[in-house]
């Protein structure tokens, strides 16, 4: 059984159909790309997939679980995590209370009123080891704003990461990255791939096609094209199409 | 320039801090001194009591984030629910006083229920309507609330600890009263915006949308956090009352709901707990000190008001804080030349 099961998502806009029908099943461990032009509805699918829109018809399922229309937090808690292609960190914060605020042993005292939440030496400490994973422990005092680009990105899925997902969901991860910063990225991903389900929004296809399992490519708000990126090189719609340049 | 975060600081980890310490014993000072400045002792009493009431407020704004502007109704609600309960209940203080609590918290909640799925404009613009109602409800309620009269012959009861019991009816003895509930009060709002709670609400005001996927009920906290804003300003309200020895509408309107604003904002609540007690103090010697001289003296503060938004949103303890961070940037600065021309050790 597929750790994620989206059937028949369809999403309208107004008198605008933004997702026709979108089927999807990612096993648990997979790394699943998703791939597509612009405004072809890869981030709106990614916004039903983790909760911020409500389908019009259709339904996900999580382990088996049906979680069609849950709001980001309910879905958050049954193990989906996601980084946004605008970055979307506490900015005040250090990057150590971004991370500590993502974990779920903070969130379970979420309303814990009564003691200082700098006294728990266990958030620090779980913090700093998911500041390490994505080498950022030297940086752990430094408020999220003052970060450079590339660091706020590690940031980004760190802060996804301190949730102890089961699923992880990537909108462009590389979106603005130098070239070291992608290698750097493509590296964090690639120790992660197997130990969590990913899915991932990518313009890079190189970095897509090196990393992904299979991949999905979505145009007119469904799916066109689906397999492994050796699979994908040889499909006839994506070399004819614009896509077929980077695969 | 990079900068590490002021909540991994000491002082975050404290229940009582040196800041806290110092503060309360000028203002146990207060009573010995005020007249001598040419100001009285009621004064003292108008400065904790609205100190704790911008306090309340900046939960909302300051740590939530969140645009109140019609926060003069719990201040209200909490002094009419005083007087009320001192007629109709029971004649006791610490009765009256839970009650001035509890009302405005429930009044609070109730608001919350409509505004918490909002942010922004529209959420400034809900608390202002619901901020009306409630000032009209108090204004045309004659038989409950007196009407534009107010609720007259409100008693300072004695606080009465079953041992031992104080009687209020003096300035100064009421002073000291309000003084240790506006310290107990900054203790349990300090910690509150130190704990998990406090630290969740302050990421929710950074980014909703972020908090919400971390698996926080975004909505809840919004709510929680004005209801409890709600209730203490409703404290303040009880206590105002006990001042003045009567509740009027007055405090309810528009225009009292900006005084808080402009005290939080001048003060600088939006980057520092402590600026709304700065605010106050400006605000209300501003008040009496601008005001013997001139009765145009909202428009010297309002002045003050817009060179502040203008110059210095971050408001004077901003301003302060600024200044300090600067003075030692140059001496680490100053420092690191010394050591680089004398050595390091000296300069340890």
């Amino acid at each position: 059984m597929a750790l994620i099961e989206a059937a028949g998502i369809h999403v309208r806009f107004g008198d605008r159909v933004v997702l026709e029908s979108i089927d999807l099943a990612v096993p648990e461990g997979e790394f699943h790309g998703l791939m597509g032009p612009n405004g072809a509805g890869k981030t709106t699918f990614f916004n039903v997939l983790t909760g911020r829109v409500k389908p019009g018809r259709g339904s996900i399922r999580l382990g088996g679980k049906d979680v069609t229309g849950f709001s980001p937090h309910r879905i958050a808690a049954h193990g989906v995590a996601r980084s946004f292609q605008i970055m979307t960190l506490f900015d005040e914060f250090s990057a150590r209370e971004n991370v500590t605020v993502g974990l779920p042993a903070f969130r379970a005292r979420g309303f814990d009123m009564r003691h200082a939440a700098a006294n728990d030496s266990g958030f620090a400490e779980s913090a700093m080891a998911v500041l390490a994973t994505v080498g950022l422990a030297d940086k752990a005092a430094v408020r999220a704003r003052d970060l450079p680009y590339g660091d706020r990105r590690a940031l980004e899925i760190a802060v996804a990461l301190a949730q102890s997902p089961r699923v992880l969901c990537l909108d462009e991860p590389t979106s603005g990255l130098g070239s070291d910063g992608v290698q750097r990225l493509a590296a964090l991903v690639g120790r992660l791939k197997g130990k969590l389900t990913i899915v991932a929004i990518e313009h890079d296809m190189e970095f897509l096609f090196a990393l992904a399992d299979r991949i999905s490519v979505i145009h007119w708000g469904q799916v066109v094209a689906r397999g492994t990126p050796h699979e994908l090189q040889q499909n006839e719609w994506v070399r004819r199409s614009n896509l077929g340049r980077f695969a | 320039m990079t900068s590490t975060s002021p909540s991994l600081s000491s002082d975050a980890t404290r229940l009582v801090t040196p800041a806290m310490l110092v503060l309360w014993l000028v203002l146990a000072t207060v009573p010995l001194w005020i007249s001598r400045v040419g100001l009285y002792p009621y004064l003292g009493i108008e400065i904790l009591i609205w100190s704790l009431y911008a306090l309340a407020f900046n939960l909302v704004l300051g740590t939530a984030g969140l645009p109140s502007f019609g926060h003069g109704a719990y201040f209200g609600i909490g002094a009419y629910a005083f007087g009320l309960c001192q007629f109709n209940v029971a004649a006791n203080l610490w009765v009256c006083l839970v009650a001035a609590f509890a009302v405005a918290g429930l009044a609070g909640a109730l608001v919350a229920l409509f505004i918490s799925h909002r942010r922004g404009i529209y959420y400034a613009f809900m608390t202002i309507a619901f901020g009306q109602i409630f000032w009209t409800l108090a204004i045309k309620s004659h038989g409950i609330t007196g009407g534009e009269d107010g609720l007259l012959k409100i008693a300072r009861l004695p606080a009465d600890f079953g041992v031992v019991t104080f009687d209020l009816a003096d300035n100064v003895a009421f002073y000291y009263f309000v003084l240790v509930v506006f310290a107990l009060a900054v203790v349990a709002m300090w910690r509150l915006t130190h704990s998990p709670y406090g630290r969740v609400v302050a990421a929710i005001k950074q980014s909703e949308t972020r908090a919400a996927h971390l698996g926080y009920h975004v909505w809840l906290y919004k709510a929680s956090i004005f209801t409890l804003s709600a209730a203490i300003s409703g404290l303040a309200g009880g206590l105002f009352a006990m001042a003045q020895l009567a509740a009027f509408p007055d405090v309810m309107s528009l225009h009292q709901s900006g005084y808080v604003v402009m005290m939080t904002l001048v003060g600088g609540g939006l980057v520092s707990f402590w600026g709304p007690v700065v605010g106050v103090f400006v605000f209300l010697i501003a008040r009496d000190v601008i005001g013997a001289l001139t009765n145009a003296w909202m428009l010297y503060f309002g002045l003050l008001f817009i060179a502040i938004v203008l110059f210095r949103p971050e408001g004077i303890a901003g301003a302060v804080t600024a200044a300090f961070q600067k003075h030692s940037l140059i001496r680490r600065q100053g420092n690191s030349a010394m050591r680089l021309l004398f050595g390091a050790e000296r300069w340890r």
